[in-house]
């Protein structure tokens, strides 16, 4: 191969100071294995004592070519890919990806599963924020609050296992609808949620909200102006924490989110602390929002009734000509979309979660690719970074709220 | 067309002479390579603040153009979006960066060097992002296969250990 690129020392000393060539400053590395960075990330520390002169984040470690795979498989098959790139928000992956099918074949959607499919997502991203306040609250030293998050956590889980049998690897969503009708004991599970979780957020902020000790720890550091956030690509409750008020879901509608009646929280401060109040101020909105599309889940089918995408239901199989031809064509060939490009985004609960799909109208997706919120988001971690403490750069990292499935896909 | 978007489109087009596409509701421009910094420049000054996604196709086995680089922008104050696409050849393919315009176009042009080995002029630090940096080959590239590594386990460790290409005792 004539691009093999040969990496020497040389080409890395732009990337510190000429302190650490000198000798002055002492270079560290952290991670890709250790507990704050939650995941595969490696940073490479420039240290002045305990002050961070620079940071070079060091990512790719987890990166399992998502979209060369996917785009090697027909589009039902590829379904399943989307799972295994935001592992905190696999719901969300997979809608975003049902938009751009549906978008690019011209595929209609049942109110029903859309309802359904705005209740799952906002479940996940509620349960994405826990497991957020969770770990990053555990980098700040308090232990508890990882435990009572998980609790909660499963409680969500358990609701996706109900629905489409796995808590984390769902695939409920599908292009055209959703893969099977919600179970009878769905919406008393919901409602208990709805009932419980607001006194827990309660006790979450009587934990954190007031504490000094948190305080100390998150208010006024990492600071990103709504300027810096915009020209890095940050997007999500980061972008909100510095003062800009965008949120897909409000801006952009998908899914009949115009429908419901919600904030978009907002803070002016851009530093961690700000962070932690708007992500808490999101889940209580994720409630809101819940609780209105339960009272207003139609009746109906789950499924679009056009064939020619979406696979026939089981019991028709047998009953149907027309339903076995379709079901035997889409799963050996699958179905050819239209020749032509999509991009479609969603508000995922780190921030715009985009897809590009392109089509040359074969069964198996052109060409893919994820926009993924983390890589943008985690861009910015030099420049939030400059001058802290090694401390505070742990309490910066949480604050991102990086998945390393979504930064590497 | 988005009604807030036509003013726009058509500024664009007089200035850089470039021409306008529409396909299920996304507008996108197709704008000469040696153009594009002008373009973003311009695109920027619009009130497109944010680059939301940076990314290319490969149209092999097609020579010229072979590569398609797409730039995705969103205007946060407007609430428009746009699509700039930009066509490159199959033989040393390469772009003016744009990593000074939109800060965020750094990684995302790192990962283009890795993923489809298109070079980005002045970028200040051109490196593989996802891949190894001894890595060979730009995955994404559809001339590149899609394989597999043989899992090595302790009854054949010895053996793809023989083979891997780093130095061994």
């Amino acid at each position: 191969m004539p691009d093999v690129q040969e990496i020497t020392v040389d080409d890395l000393k732009h990337l510190v100071s000429e302190r650490a060539i000198q000798g002055e400053t002492v270079l560290l590395n952290m991670g890709p294995q250790h507990p704050s960075t939650h995941g595969v990330l490696r940073l490479l520390l420039e240290l002045d004592g305990e002050i961070v002169v620079s940071c070079i984040p060091d990512i790719g470690f987890l990166h399992t070519g998502i979209e060369k795979n996917m785009e090697a498989k027909t589009y039902q098959k590829a379904e399943v890919m989307t799972d295994r790139l935001d592992y905190l928000n696999t719901v969300g992956n997979i809608l975003a990806y049902s938009l751009a099918v549906e978008k690019l074949v011209d595929l209609d959607v049942p109110p029903r599963a859309q309802v359904i499919r705005v209740i799952l997502t906002e479940l996940q991203r509620f349960s994405s924020h826990l497991v957020w306040l969770g770990t990053s609250a555990l980098d700040l030293a308090a232990m508890s609050m990882f435990l009572y998050c998980f609790r909660e956590r499963e409680q969500i889980l358990d609701i996706l296992e109900m629905c489409s049998g796995q808590r984390m690897m769902t695939t409920y969503i599908r292009p055209g609808g959703l893969w099977r009708d919600v179970p009878v004991e769905f919406e008393a599970a919901v409602r208990d949620i709805l009932k419980t979780f607001p006194r827990r957020i309660d006790e979450y902020e009587a934990l954190l909200t007031r504490n000094p000790l948190m305080l100390d720890r998150t208010y006024g550091i990492g600071k990103l102006t709504a300027e810096e956030c915009l020209n890095f690509g940050v997007t999500g409750p980061m972008l909100r924490a510095s003062g800009v008020k965008w949120d897909l879901r409000k801006d952009r509608p998908y899914s009949g989110y115009e429908q419901y009646d919600f904030e978009v929280p907002t803070r002016s401060e851009g530093d961690v602390y700000a962070r932690y109040l708007v992500r808490l101020e999101e889940m209580r909105q994720s409630l809101r929002i819940v609780g209105q599309a339960l009272n207003k889940l139609p009746m109906g089918a789950v499924r679009s009734n056009n064939f020619k995408f979406v696979p026939p239901q089981r019991s028709e199989i047998g009953v149907s000509m027309e339903a076995l031809i379709h079901h035997f064509k889409l799963w050996t060939e699958g179905f050819n979309a239209p020749r032509g490009f999509v991009y479609t985004a969603v508000e995922s609960p780190r921030g715009e979660l985009g897809v590009y799909l392109e089509s040359n109208g074969g069964p198996k997706p052109y060409r893919i690719h994820w926009r993924t919120p983390s890589f943008d988001n985690l861009q910015s971690l030099p420049l939030m970074s400059r001058g802290v403490l090694v401390a505070d750069l742990v309490a910066i990292i949480g604050s991102v709220d990086i998945v390393l499935g979504d930064v590497d896909r | 067309m988005d009604k807030k978007l036509q003013p726009v489109v058509e500024q664009l087009e007089k200035e850089l002479g470039c021409t306008v596409s529409e396909t299920r509701g996304l507008v996108s421009l197709s704008v000469p390579a040696e153009k594009i910094v002008a373009a973003c420049q311009q695109v920027k000054d619009l009130g497109f603040a944010l680059l939301s996604a940076m990314t290319a196709v490969d149209y092999w086995p097609e020579e010229n153009p072979r590569f398609h680089v797409i730039y995705q922008f969103t205007s946060v104050s407007g609430n428009m979006v746009l699509g700039l696409r930009v066509p490159l050849p199959g033989l040393n393919p390469s772009l003016p960066t744009i990593s000074h315009i939109y800060r965020n176009a750094n990684w995302r042009e790192r990962e283009l060097w890795d993923m489809f080995g298109i070079k980005f002029q002045g970028h200040p630090d051109l490196r593989r992002i996802l891949m190894p940096a001894d890595w060979e080959g730009h995955p994404l590239r559809k001339d590149y296969p899609l394989g597999y590594e043989e899992p090595q386990f302790t009854f054949n460790f010895d053996e793809i250990n023989l083979r891997k290409p780093y130095a061994k005792e």
